[in-house]
């Protein structure tokens, strides 16, 4: 039986909105204690023990943070540093942060007063994505409260620091979680991702060092530092430390988000968590493990997978945000990837030829294969097709466009073979797995 | 989607309120002098919410004005994000998550219901009180299948919908009765719908301790 | 020394400068890149996905327009990095991109008007598949509106954005934009509104599809049945190099020739779009006025009148040269005159006060010394009197272009346009000049400062009555201030008429007692000059001519055709082989791209049958002659393509004195203003072209017309 994470060792101590998400509140909690202590011990120190903590960046690539923050460069020169929140969450199967946003906000704000002393930015932007309108009111209230009690603003924490941080919010538009469009869209353009080299480090927003990291990567910041990174990394494996807080949606009899620690069995997490699969384990048709973006595991798999970076990677699919989208074998699984396809297509912000033209395609395509239209070969085709988009685009949208499409077709394609047999053989082309509910 | 245009009904003209100009000068502080372009998309999101929940030419050419930007750069931010309704929508605008996690929970279901109480997708209902649309995922996954409803009151989330509680929020707004966003059964937030099955120890965070750290004077200690 | 590193591309080692991209350098190993966005004049968008080559031991290629060689990793063993341009990895992504290109590109070709010169379509055979597998319906994208220069078939647009580059960055207006998004994403402008712009004709050349062509050209040629002839452009002092594309003796169209020193890739929607003018309005006979009116005659008849009018008194007989007089029929005019003993000769229509007072350094005083191309040393630039951007707008645009990417301070002075780049207002008379040279701050402080500071000053502010007294004053601006120097010379005058450095240089002005435009037009009133030879100046109204004898020798059924007596058809600047100079003082050879209209003829050829009839014969009887003549009395002709300017300072700027030049005294108080008001209306080609007229109405060129002397 593998042990749980217990309560005292979690780290958004609200996650659920279940006491107060103010000020004073969130200092019982924890947060805002010692903070100038922490600030005092300069910033190698943070950065180095970021490094030691093992955190890996929380809002879907996984670059270790502590190695971020050293990107920057040490002095500051005319071109002002700044740190950048990431808190456009958009990636389907994804709901953390809008909880930390509204319910721990004050664990963010000290967690970006933290970094941006380790990278010398004097100013701090969240960018929420436009849609949550509550959030980015309730995070206001919070920096209103932290800066009236002194802990932003001149002589941060009376560290002698001074630190702004402000609220952004986007308008629609997925693309902005790409750092770089996130940035763009601060600016006040289209989401476009820039190209890189130059990478944010060097030139972010306005031209200036910047770096950009998801709301979870900087707010797990302070507590780490206060409770040592030794304990951080005494959750999960080498190479995949800490806790982290996963989402659990789909078909599940509890979905809910909840805080665990890494390398935790994707077993576990549903059965211990989520009220299990709907009509049991033995119901469950397939999995996508980290958000829409990575290819989607099969029952066989998720029965011993854990859930961390490597374990992922390692059976083709990844880590991402932790959102899982969970399937029972009532579930028509070619139009689930269908409507993530478009969805896809939708975000898609235009600029580079093969996202542009490719998603459209896939979509087609994929919508041809729910109704069974589609031709046998086009399977390979649609499978060519996304090699043809993955990693040839500016940004990662376009692998993320292919990934899914990928998954199904290494898992689930004689599930889309029948279809098109059906359809020409005037039969229903799909049957659910399971009688009817 | 197709392309995203502006409505062809166009009013002659539009002013910044005060309070408007007020609500974006906040904006405008936020940012480091000449950057003021920033301030864009607050901006037109604060014209929209004037302007009764869309985004007319002459508002457009406004905030071009007052931001000191080209139209056409506008235009474009206006025309790429989804949150900026180039048409006139109800007094009571849906937006329906139809992305995947809320379409394995019924989200086509809660179609049909705004399909038969509003009308077709992208339409305003005839007496102007509701709109709908489908959006893409608003990440709240974990409560769905759900909606934004966004009016008078604000922008608020509506989750765990079924096709019964979706048509009991409509016909109260329809009524014009207070509606309470969040989930529309028993649960609080996320936590998994039989209740909390973690942060319910009694009191446990009194008991986080604070490593002592190195270097630290004694002299300043925190603040205040 | 520059920072060269050592790449690898497809398994040859090379130097090159750290800060080239992978594109420059793997084109110096001689391997072609395709590509769509990229355009080595505009901002690198890295969108199209063309050019990616492979680095290996990269996860994914990489888009080579984008990547500096500095930027490349050394592989672990320490040799340098390798790159591969035609690996089965490129190949593939190449094939892959065109396929995605071509998925939604329509297959009109036939109908297009791009065919024979599209990117996309050279590039398909050369990097694309044998077929698509694309077998759904094709995306259709509604038309835009730009104006009536831009067609639009937005269906064929790929996304590049190089218009949207070009709009914004170089013609500096920022009123095309790629709306909406994913493959909904549309370029278009503003409400689709008309370009504004007075560059906007570019977009048609840099769409590397079908997308954005020619309104005026549609469907009017294949580009296989042109015939090009590479030439001078006469639209404004500029000279820009173009290319004529005629078919059957007509002029289709006239597009861009590159000139890194000039015009660089671009040309002015004037000097792109005014060949419906060379069609109109034409003078293709000669005519005698015969009680009152214009009657068709023989040459002989025209000529024989002609030729008895000049045997008058030579005292009572005058010149004047227009703006778009080739050299060499001024060259032959001005032989001819002399000839007769004619000194009353101007070739200044606008009555600017240059080529009198040459006090040292000859041409410097009315030439554009720093060069166009040396307008990206200054760091300091003082505009006189000028609507650069409707005077000279490939002059505007390279100041726009240094004022983005270095560091130059604008000041102006004179009745503020809108340049398309920030500049300081330091007022709008000329009494600004007088507190400028007594200042120490603002605008002045920054003069001061600057390493190479420029003053440019424009017809507007010298073809006036105290012309002479406002160059004395930019003159002292720029000796105060340093601008001419050992090594650099700031001194500058915008010429707007493409004629006028050559008559300058040749002297087309009043000899010893001779009489000035000015005195050439008070004699026409008082009756004292008889006969006023008037070659192509149409610029000049009607009533001023009084009732002296006109003979006007031009190409267009003008102002000066209109009130001439005699009317000797000549060949517009698409029709003859001639010189010009430009306001750099650079001599440039056109060509004749199509013959003379009618009964037209070679414009010095007409002045060598008239000086046969005068008993004076010109001593050339072909162009190689005529132009030998003028190299030995004027050698500057013979220097081509060279803007003394450029060889900076080895002219004798230290002799140049330009606080000498013009005269003392008290300018007045009216405005320095423009002397282009129209910009679609400054040329008699120009008035007789219907798309001008349509830009003059949809694209701002201003309301009121050319501005006339009265």
């Amino acid at each position: 039986m593998v042990e749980l994470l217990r309560d005292k060792d979690r780290i958004f101590t609200n996650l659920y909105g279940l006491q107060d998400w103010r000020l004073e509140a969130a200092r019982k909690r924890g947060a805002w204690l010692g903070t100038n202590e922490i600030l005092q011990q300069g910033r190698d120190w943070i950065i180095d023990n970021m490094k030691a903590s093992g955190l890996r960046g929380r809002g879907g690539a996984g670059f270790p943070t502590g190695l971020k923050w050293s990107f920057m460069p040490k002095e500051v020169t005319n071109r002002p540093h700044y740190l950048v929140v990431n808190a456009d969450e958009s990636e389907p199967g994804t709901c953390k942060d809008r909880e930390m946003l509204r319910h721990d906000p004050h664990l963010l704000i000290e967690g970006a007063l933290v970094a941006s002393f380790a990278m010398q930015a004097n100013a701090c932007y969240v960018y929420l994505r436009g849609e949550y309108v509550q959030e980015r009111n309730r995070l206001q209230a919070a920096i209103d409260e932290a800066y009236a009690a002194g802990l932003v603003g001149k002589n941060a924490c009376g560290s002698g620091f001074d630190f702004d941080i402000y609220m952004h919010h986007g308008a629609g538009a997925y693309i902005c979680g790409e750092e770089t469009a996130l940035l763009e869209s601060l600016e006040g353009k289209k989401g476009q991702p820039r190209l890189k080299p130059p990478f944010p480090a060097n030139a972010g927003l306005y031209g200036c060092p910047t770096t950009v990291n998801n709301v979870e990567s900087i707010a797990v910041g302070p507590t780490i530092l206060r409770r040592g990174a030794a304990w951080f990394k005494s959750f999960g494996r080498d190479n995949n430390a800490g806790t982290k807080v996963f989402c659990i949606s789909g078909h599940v009899n509890a979905p809910c988000n909840v805080e665990e620690a890494l390398s935790i069995p994707m077993t576990t997490l549903i059965e211990e968590y989520a009220g299990g699969v709907r009509g049991g384990w033995d119901n469950l048709k397939c999995v996508i493990p980290g958000g829409s973006s990575v290819p989607l595991l099969p029952r066989e798999i998720c029965d011993d997978v854990l859930m961390d970076f490597d374990a992922l990677s390692a059976v083709k699919s990844g880590m991402g945000t932790a959102g899982m989208i969970v399937m029972d074998k009532s579930t028509d699984v070619v139009a689930a990837i269908a409507r993530l396809s478009y969805f896809y297509k939708h975000e898609s912000c235009g600029q580079c030829t093969p996202c542009r033209e490719g998603t459209g395609w896939m979509w087609r395509v994929m919508e041809r294969m729910v109704t069974g239209e589609a031709e046998m070969r086009e399977i390979d085709m649609l499978l060519d097709v996304s090699k043809q988009i993955e990693g040839h685009t500016i940004c990662a949208l376009g692998d993320a466009a292919a990934w899914p499409i990928q998954g199904l077709i290494r898992h689930f394609r004689p599930e889309i073979e029948e279809r098109i047999n059906n359809y020409r053989a005037n039969k229903p082309v799909f049957v659910s797995q399971v009688a009817a509910e | 989607m197709s392309a995203r245009r502006l409505a062809k009904d166009q009013p002659d003209s539009f002013v910044l309120s005060a309070a408007s100009k007020k609500e974006i000068a906040v904006w405008i502080k936020k940012y480091p002098k000449g950057r003021q372009a920033s301030a864009l998309i607050p901006g037109l999101w604060i014209v929209q919410k004037q302007a009764g929940g869309w985004l007319p030419a002459p508002a457009l050419e406004a905030i071009a004005a007052h931001l000191d930007m080209p139209y056409i750069r506008v235009y474009e931010v206006a025309t790429f994000y989804t949150m900026f309704n180039l048409a006139p929508v109800g007094e009571h605008h849906v937006q329906l998550c139809g992305t995947t996690p809320c379409w394995l929970r019924g989200a086509g279901d809660l179609k049909k219901v705004c399909e038969s109480k509003i009308g077709p997708k992208g339409s305003v209902s005839a007496d102007g009180k509701f709109s709908w649309i489908e959006v893409e995922c608003l990440g709240a996954c974990a409560n769905a299948p759900m909606i934004q409803i966004s009016n008078a009151d604000g922008d608020g989330y509506y989750e765990d919908l079924t096709t019964e509680n979706l048509e009991v929020l409509l016909d109260d707004l329809a009524a014009g009765r207070k509606v309470k966003p969040g989930p529309q059964n028993a649960r609080h937030t996320s936590e998994p719908e039989t209740g909390a099955t973690t942060l319910n120890t009694k009191g446990f965070y009194n008991k986080v301790k604070k490593k002592k750290l190195p270097n630290t004077s004694k002299t300043k200690a925190g603040a205040k | 020394m520059t920072d060269l590193r050592k790449v690898n591309i497809d398994g040859a080692e090379l130097e090159v400068p750290g800060d080239y991209t992978l594109m420059q350098a793997c084109e110096q190993a001689g391997a072609e890149i395709p590509r769509f966005c990229y355009h080595e004049r505009l901002s690198v968008a890295g969108n199209c996905r063309m050019c990616l080559v492979e680095w290996v031991g990269a996860p994914k290629p990489q888009a080579s327009c984008a990547l500096q060689i500095k930027d490349l990793r050394p592989n672990r063993d320490g040799s340098c990095a390798n790159i591969l341009t035609n690996s089965p990895t490129v190949k593939k992504a190449r094939e892959g991109v065109m396929e995605f290109l071509l998925i939604n590109h329509p297959l009109d070709c036939p109908i297009c008007d791009q065919g024979g010169e599209c990117d996309l379509q050279d590039q398909a055979m050369g990097y694309g598949r044998v077929g698509s597998r694309f077998d759904m319906n094709k995306r259709a994208v509604d038309d835009k509106y730009m104006g009536p220069l831009v067609a639009t078939v937005m269906t064929r647009c790929i996304q590049c954005t190089r218009c949207v580059r070009f709009i914004t960055e170089v013609a500096g207006v920022s009123e095309i934009g790629l709306a909406s998004r994913g493959e909904d994403a549309e370029i278009t402008t503003y409400l689709e509104k008309s370009l504004t712009s007075e560059m906007s004709g570019n977009i048609i050349d840099l769409c590397p599809v079908g997308a954005l062509t020619s309104k005026p050209y549609a469907f009017n040629a294949r580009p296989w049945e042109l015939e090009p002839t590479e030439s001078i452009d006469v639209m404004d002092a500029v000279g820009s190099n173009i290319r004529i594309d005629s078919r059957g003796g007509r002029v289709l169209r006239i597009v861009p020739v590159i000139n890194d020193d000039i015009n660089e890739e671009w040309i002015s929607d004037k000097t792109r779009f005014v060949w419906d003018g060379l069609g109109r309005q034409r003078l293709d006979r000669p005519y005698v006025r015969k009680n009152g009116q214009l009657v068709p005659v023989s040459w002989d008849e025209a000529l024989a009148v002609v030729a008895g009018k000049l045997g008058g008194d030579p005292e009572s007989i005058a010149a004047i040269a227009g703006d778009l007089a080739c050299t060499e029929s001024m060259k032959a005019l001005n032989d001819l005159m002399d000839g007769l003993g004619v000194k009353s000769i101007d070739c200044r229509q606008d009555g600017a006060p240059l080529g009198e007072t040459v006090v040292g350094g000859g041409r410097q005083e009315y030439l554009m010394n720093t060069t166009i191309a040396g307008i990206e040393q200054a760091d300091a630039l003082l505009i006189v009197g000028s609507n650069v951007r409707h005077e000279a707008p490939l002059v505007n645009a390279r100041i726009r272009k240094t004022w983005i990417h270095k560091d130059l301070e604008i000041g102006m002075v004179g009745v503020p346009y809108d340049l398309t780049y920030d500049y300081g207002h330091l007022g709008e008379t000329a009494a600004e000049l007088e507190t400028l040279l007594k200042s120490t701050k603002g605008f002045a402080r920054k003069l001061k400062s600057a390493k190479n500071p420029m003053i440019l000053i424009g017809q507007g502010a010298l073809a006036r009555k105290d012309g002479a007294k406002i160059l004395r004053l930019c003159g002292k601006v720029a000796d105060k201030f340093g601008m001419v120097r050992e090594g650099w010379n700031g001194w500058n005058v915008l010429h707007t008429a493409a004629a006028r450095v050559a008559g300058l240089d040749m002297g087309f002005v009043p000899g010893k007692g001779g009489r000035d435009l000015a005195g050439i037009l008070a004699g026409a009133k008082d009756g004292s000059v008889k006969t006023i030879y008037n070659l192509g100046a149409d610029e000049i109204a009607e009533d001023l001519f009084g009732e002296a004898f006109v003979i006007y020798q031009g190409s267009h059924g003008d102002r000066g055709a209109h009130r001439a007596d005699v009317i000797l058809p000549g060949a517009a600047y698409t029709e003859k082989d001639a010189l010009w100079v430009n306001t750099e003082g650079r001599v440039q050879m056109g060509f004749a791209a199509v013959p003379p209209k009618g009964d037209a003829k070679t414009d010095w050829k007409i002045i060598r049958a008239l000086s046969e009839l005068c008993k004076r014969t010109l001593p050339y009887d072909d162009i190689e002659a005529l132009r030998k003549k003028l190299f030995a009395d004027h050698p500057t002709f013979a220097g081509l393509n060279y803007a003394p300017g450029a060889n900076m300072g080895a002219e004798g700027a230290a002799d140049f004195a330009p606080a000498k030049l013009g005269a003392a005294g008290k300018p007045l108080k009216a405005p320095l203003k423009s002397g282009v008001g129209d910009f679609y209306f400054t040329n008699p080609v120009a008035r007789a072209s219907r798309v001008m007229a349509q830009c003059s109405q949809e694209c701002g060129g201003n309301a009121s017309l050319s501005e006339v002397r009265t």
